[in-house]
């Protein structure tokens, strides 16, 4: 059986984009806005090209669940080095549970020893779609990685915790997710670009897969956050330490 | 209706961490919430104990197995799990033992997860920070479904002390997995103020330019009783350790008094000293977007700044 890495890739605002909440209160504006692979799936990417490279596996597949305008994000992924796309469509966003649901039934049908993920997109910040993922295929989990390791059957993942550093070994396969420090994204070059158009992009319907996507959450508003006021500029070391003992931070 | 909340502990072995107090605190805003504890650990008496004299805590349960002495995710999951059928919510802090751990319990709930929950609206309506904390949301969760969320611990205070709920220890209801092995951890220990809980906070930018120039923060730090922080661009350079990071992808704070020196603030770095009751910023570009949210700025040289108020402390 092919050793396959199957790596999930979500479209997301671009990191560098100000977004603005609409002043209706029903989201945030997203006419005209950047749109990029998030940040943690290109770092996920990049680790599964890098195994491949390593010779320990075979095939890097890229799957994006999301609306058309997504396979500008996986032809990306095919460009940087992943060797094969699958799209399933949805014009409606996911939620994470649907979503864990969908990349399950791509998984049955792909057998990957190795699933990775980002440890969370960065529009809704959600951070579930690993941990939901691995508890419905009942396999482990290693999340926050920033070092993996491959043996025969077995990863050790060393993940960022609150306190430091905790490695785990997990049994194969497993579902493991990036954190910023695993890995330095490559560039893509010119000519992969005009290379990964050649790549196959399969897409897929949600309703072909048998699943029915729900919603759970409803969103009742959104809100831009209540703004700090802008403050005063002292003009030296001491006129600081006066400010801060007006304001009872420093003991006078 | 009345609420039963159900709150994960996340522990050492010996000591409650301060997260669960938050949670507490969290679930008590919900009307007439009924709150219990769960400890999964291999020797629980200890952190039970403390779990109990939390203000507000109706009943501490422990499940004590060998494989606990660790908190995996896959192996605390299915016994939460299997235990969550009388609750109407399940909390865990949103630490990176709870971010962890709660969506796998949400999925073995089949249930959906409202993360980093700020504030509790009604029993089922709750608004948390989207887009790195550049929009609030407020989210419902349906009537027939669990409640399953992490907690924003820098949103809430910690709960009190001086409670006595009793103390009930059940039978590991489910198996856990042999799939995953705790191998080793490297926490580095160290005798200064945790950045997590710390009324102070001082905290390095790239601009240090140098482990060694860090040092100077650390003085700093230790004549104002205050723990270190520092930018993403300052631990990728390696001039701090990575459990210093402060922002979306590093830690949430919410001290009383955060010193900004050498950081620029993106807002990346920014959402994660939103709650910062002060925010003091030492930079030498007056442009730099950290003086937006400064409550008091200093345009100038960290390098002769920072120095000249160690003097003067
Ligand atoms: C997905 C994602 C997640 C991220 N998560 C985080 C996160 O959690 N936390 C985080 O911090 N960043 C995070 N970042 C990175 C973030 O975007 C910025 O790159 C980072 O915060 C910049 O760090 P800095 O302010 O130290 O460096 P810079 O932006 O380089 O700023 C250095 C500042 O120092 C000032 N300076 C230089 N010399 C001196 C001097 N001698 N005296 C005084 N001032 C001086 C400069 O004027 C400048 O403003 C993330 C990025 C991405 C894409
Ligand atoms: N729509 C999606 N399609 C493919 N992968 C996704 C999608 N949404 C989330 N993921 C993956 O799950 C990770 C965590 O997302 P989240 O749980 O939404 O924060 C992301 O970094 C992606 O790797």
């Amino acid at each position: 059986m092919m050793k396959r890495i199957i790596v999930g890739i979500k479209r997301v605002v671009d990191y560098n984009v100000r977004i603005r909440v609409k002043p209706d209160g029903s989201g945030v504006a997203l006419d005209g806005v950047k749109m990029s692979v998030n940040p943690f799936d290109e770092i996920a990417l990049e680790e599964a090209i890098r195994i491949k490279e390593r010779g320990l596996a075979e095939e890097v597949v890229v799957a994006s669940v999301g609306p058309t305008d997504c396979q500008a994000q996986l032809r990306t992924c095919l460009a940087m080095g992943a060797d094969r796309a699958l799209h399933v469509h949805s014009d409606t966003p996911t939620e994470p549970l649907t979503t864990a649901r969908i990349l399950l039934k791509l998984i049955e049908r792909e057998q990957p020893f190795l699933v990775l993920l980002g440890k969370q997109a960065i529009d809704d910040d959600n951070g579930q779609t690993g941990q939901m993922l691995a508890a419905l295929w009942a396999r482990p989990q290693a999340t926050f990685a920033s070092k993996i390791v491959l043996a025969e059957g077995k990863a050790q993942v060393t993940r960022e915790v609150d306190a430091g550093l905790e490695t785990l070994e997990v049994d194969l396969p497993a579902v493991v997710t990036a954190d910023l420090r695993l890995n330095e994204p490559r560039y893509v070059k010119l000519p992969e670009i005009m290379k990964a158009k050649r790549k196959p992009l399969e897409t897929l319907s949600v309703e072909s897969l048998g699943i029915t996507p729900r919603v759970q959450l409803r969103t009742v508003r959104v809100d831009p956050p209540p703004q700090r006021q802008k403050g005063m500029l002292v003009e030296n070391a001491a006129e600081l330490i006066a400010a801060l003992k007006a304001k009872g931070l420093l003991a006078s | 209706m009345s609420a039963a909340i159900l709150i994960v502990a996340e522990h050492d072995g010996s000591t409650l961490a301060a997260g669960t107090a938050k949670c507490v605190a969290c679930a008590a805003t919900v009307a007439q919430a009924e709150i219990t504890v769960l400890v999964c650990a291999s020797d629980a008496a200890a952190v039970a104990r403390q779990a109990a004299q939390l203000q507000g805590v109706h009943r501490v349960l422990t499940v004590e197995h060998p494989v606990h002495a660790h908190p995996l995710a896959a192996a605390i999951a299915p016994q939460i799990a299997a235990l969550a059928a009388p609750y109407t919510h399940v909390f865990g802090p949103s630490s990176t033992f709870g971010k962890d751990l709660m969506p796998r319990i949400a999925a073995l709930l089949e249930t959906a997860q409202v993360s980093d929950i700020m504030a509790v609206e009604s029993p089922r309506r709750f608004r948390r920070p989207i887009y790195a904390g550049n929009a609030i949301v407020t989210v419902e969760v349906p009537e027939d479904a669990k409640v399953v969320g992490t907690v924003r611990t820098a949103s809430f205070p910690a709960a009190g002390t001086g409670g006595s709920a009793r103390i009930e220890n059940v039978a590991p209801p489910a198996e856990p997995p042999a799939h995953t092995r705790f191998v080793s951890s490297s926490a580095a220990k160290s005798d200064r103020p945790d950045l997590q809980t710390a009324a102070r906070v001082i905290s390095g930018g790239r601009a240090l330019g140098s482990a060694e120039a860090f040092q100077m923060l650390y003085r700093l730090a230790d004549k104002l009783g205050a723990a270190v922080g520092a930018s993403r661009a300052a631990v990728d350079a390696g001039y701090a350790p990575n459990e210093l990071q402060v922002g979306q992808t590093g830690k949430i704070i919410a001290p009383e008094l955060y010193v900004a020196i050498g950081i620029s603030g993106a807002i990346q770095h920014l959402t994660g000293i939103k709650d910062a009751r002060t925010i003091v910023a030492i930079n030498k570009d007056p442009q730099a977007p950290i003086f937006e949210v400064a409550d008091i700025g200093l345009v100038g040289n960290l390098f002769e700044i920072v120095p000249q108020i160690e003097k003067l402390l």
